[in-house]
């Protein structure tokens, strides 16, 4: 399988690390150091077939890769419209797409001579695949996770402290995903000479987008070939939710170019778009400004500060986007729906029912949009869905949500 | 004036072989009324140039000291268009005295760089620090800030190598801001000798003024960087004053500009 570079025609992000109007490098001097000798050092590992080898050797026996691209067949009936497939990444070890990124990361800080890693979190599934990889590469770890998270979350903390990772409670803001990333940078400006900062979505300064990406493609280049072996050829369309959009890029980015696919990316509506501060959809729902080292979408008041947003999914809760997603979105080459708390709270219980899955809060936004698109598309047509993480992290605060006592009969 | 009076305020300062003592307020915190009158009594206090903070929700080089003043600024509700007036006030008052806004970039992103650099120059701002954007993202920024006669003044940081500081001196006016500790504001302490090398080469890279920031703490501290550097800044210490007056119910002023009053004697007779 082709690694890091694809042959597109589309080739982004330039060596400013801009996907046109967005991107870049916007972090403290303290850090620039840091930040250019981590894009040099990316650049010379994606020349690497050693690099490569060891990712796709770790991939294949400590995730369990290839994930199965699978045939909903309940729900493909339920919505009575095109065949929908999953690409089950809820199935990887840890239980999403986040370890994909987190095995590449890991070699290149180990090659880098980091000794120790820190990260943010919001829903845990990133804090545990970060968790995961240094206890396996015998590195001290430190997790960033907002307060109400770390309450919202607790089996993840669990798993993350013993996997011996370091939890550490942001109470800051509204004490969410962006203030655990800012906690984690202010800690990476302190210790700049050991630590390596492992993000886990595809924004951030660059090269991060790029190499998050670059790391999470193997979704979309695994849907390609499983995809023509069992269909005899291409989707008619890709869906996947976006908070900061890693999972939707590994999904769409082999496809760019394939202008017979649509490119569906589905933003957390929260209470609705209608409601300030409400929700989390910065296309939808933002415009262009600058956090946490790129230029992209935000949700952001009159005057410039950011807002807090809201998702019942702490994965989408974030008041940024990736900045490649804002550069398909501004050219039109992807289509940015949204679904809101309610509409993924049906969508988490339906595959459950329906197919015998438990979906992430963050996938159930997806599937809450499947069935327009399974509509739109049509009968003999095929659609497919990253699920992109498995849903037993969610299970309090869906009983919660449902008002229902867990365990009662 | 702008550049000019960063300048002439520099040229005079050496004349007298001292260095500058630079203090930093949050504008807004607690409240507008109260910056302007701190504005006042730490240039009576013996501030030589003021360094005036505008608020921005995800300040990520700050320790929780200027993060808590930013917070408290925001829910008073202060607003770009405040700062802005907050600074033509202090320059009606006072027409001396350089003053430099500093903050992160989102705000400036959304007036757009033409409409902040003009809001600048009409409020009589000399300069500008704009933590997270590095010379790398700066170029039209440059470009408005120039053309509205505003200094963009750069962090150099204990990371910077030689290349690097070669391109941060690039364009850069008025002084340098070197930044004593690898960390957040207010959070580690600066040891003055471990930074007298840095200081004299950044001067002579730069060949404009150095002042240094971001670990000082006490009057001794400012009085031994002011030994060698040309000012000692300082922000945490003042803007914690203004916390602890809060806690205690009682005026901000008097705490914030008793301790400013300290560090500014440090300053001016480390020399002596």
């Amino acid at each position: 399988m082709d690694d890091a570079i694809l042959t597109n025609r589309y080739n982004m992000p330039d060596a400013k690390g801009r996907f046109g109007e967005f991107g870049g490098l916007y972090v403290p001097e303290t850090l620039m150091p840091l930040v250019l000798e981590l894009g040099e050092a990316w650049a010379q590992a994606k020349q690497d077939e050693a690099f490569w080898a060891e990712y796709h050797h770790l991939l294949k026996y400590f995730v369990g890769r290839p994930s199965p691209l699978y045939l909903a067949e309940r729900l493909t009936e339920h919505f009575g419209g095109a065949k929908i497939y999953f690409k089950r990444e809820e199935l990887n070890h840890t239980g999403a797409h986040k370890i994909n990124n987190c095995i590449g990361q890991i070699l290149l800080a180990r090659r880098m001579g980091r000794t120790r890693i820190i990260a943010e979190t919001g829903a845990g599934q990133h804090g545990v695949a970060s968790a995961t990889v240094c206890a396996k590469f015998d590195l001290p770890c430190t997790v960033y996770m907002g307060a109400l998270d770390v309450e919202r979350q607790k089996p993840n903390v669990f798993r993350m402290q013993l996997m011996g990772t370091k939890v550490h409670p942001v109470t800051n803001g509204n004490g969410t995903l962006k203030d655990a990333m800012n906690e984690a940078l202010r800690d990476w400006v302190t210790n700049v000479h050991d630590t390596y900062y492992m993000i886990g979505t595809a924004a951030g300064m660059h090269p991060y987008p790029e190499m998050v990406r670059d790391f999470q493609t193997i979704i979309g280049k695994e849907t390609r070939q499983q995809i023509l072996e069992a269909e005899g050829r291409l989707p008619d369309a890709v869906i996947a939710c976006v908070g900061g959009g890693s999972n939707a890029i590994g999904m769409f980015h082999p496809f760019i170019d394939d202008e017979s696919v649509k490119i569906v990316g589905v933003e957390a509506a929260g209470h609705g778009l209608d409601v300030y501060n409400g929700h989390a959809a910065s296309l939808n729902g933002g415009r262009p400004g600058v956090l946490h080292g790129n230029r992209t979408y935000l949700l952001q008041d009159e005057d410039g500060q950011i807002l807090e947003g809201h998702s019942i999914s702490a994965g989408l809760d974030y008041p940024g986007i990736g900045p490649e997603h804002a550069h398909l979105f501004d050219t039109g080459r992807a289509r940015y729906v949204y679904a809101t708390d309610e509409e993924a709270l049906e969508a988490f219980q339906l595959t459950s029912r329906l197919e015998g899955i438990i979906p992430a809060l963050e996938s159930s936004h997806a599937i809450a949009r499947l069935g327009d698109l399974a509509k739109e598309v049509g009968k003999g047509g095929v659609i497919v869905l990253n699920l992109s993480g498995r849903g037993d992290k969610d299970i309090f605060t869906v009983a919660k949500a449902l008002g229902q006592q867990m365990g009662n009969l | 004036m702008s550049v000019a009076r960063i300048d002439a305020h520099f040229a005079q300062l050496k004349a007298e072989n001292r260095a500058a003592f630079v203090s930093y307020i949050m504008a807004g915190d607690p409240d507008l009324d109260t910056s302007f009158d701190l504005l006042k009594g730490l240039v009576e206090a013996g501030a030589d140039i003021i360094e005036l903070g505008f608020p921005f929700s995800d300040p990520m080089a700050e320790g929780p000291i200027i993060q808590l003043a930013a917070e408290r600024s925001l829910k008073n509700g202060t607003k770009m268009a405040d700062v802005f007036a907050l600074a033509s006030r202090f320059r009606e008052s006072d027409a001396e005295t350089p003053l430099i806004l500093m903050g992160y970039m989102n705000p400036v992103e959304n007036m757009g760089y033409p409409a902040f650099a003009e809001a600048c120059a009409k409020a009589g701002v000399d300069g500008v620090i704009v933590v997270d954007c590095p010379p790398e993202e700066a170029e039209r920024l440059i470009d408005a800030l120039d053309a509205a006669d505003v200094a963009l003044i750069r962090l150099i940081t204990p990371t910077s190598d030689d290349n690097r500081l070669k391109t941060l001196v690039k364009r850069t006016k008025g002084f340098v801001y070197y930044v004593s500790v690898a960390g957040v504001t207010g959070v580690k302490e600066v040891n003055a000798e471990g930074i007298r090398e840095a200081v004299a080469h950044v001067r002579e890279v730069a060949n404009l003024p150095v002042v240094v920031g971001f670990g000082i703490k006490t009057p001794e501290r400012a009085a031994e960087v002011a030994r060698i550097a040309d000012g000692s800044v300082v922000g945490s210490v003042l803007v914690d004053a203004i916390a602890k007056s809060l806690l205690e119910n009682s005026p901000s002023s008097t705490k914030v500009l008793e301790t400013a009053s300290l560090l500014a004697q440090a300053v001016r007779n480390a020399r002596n």
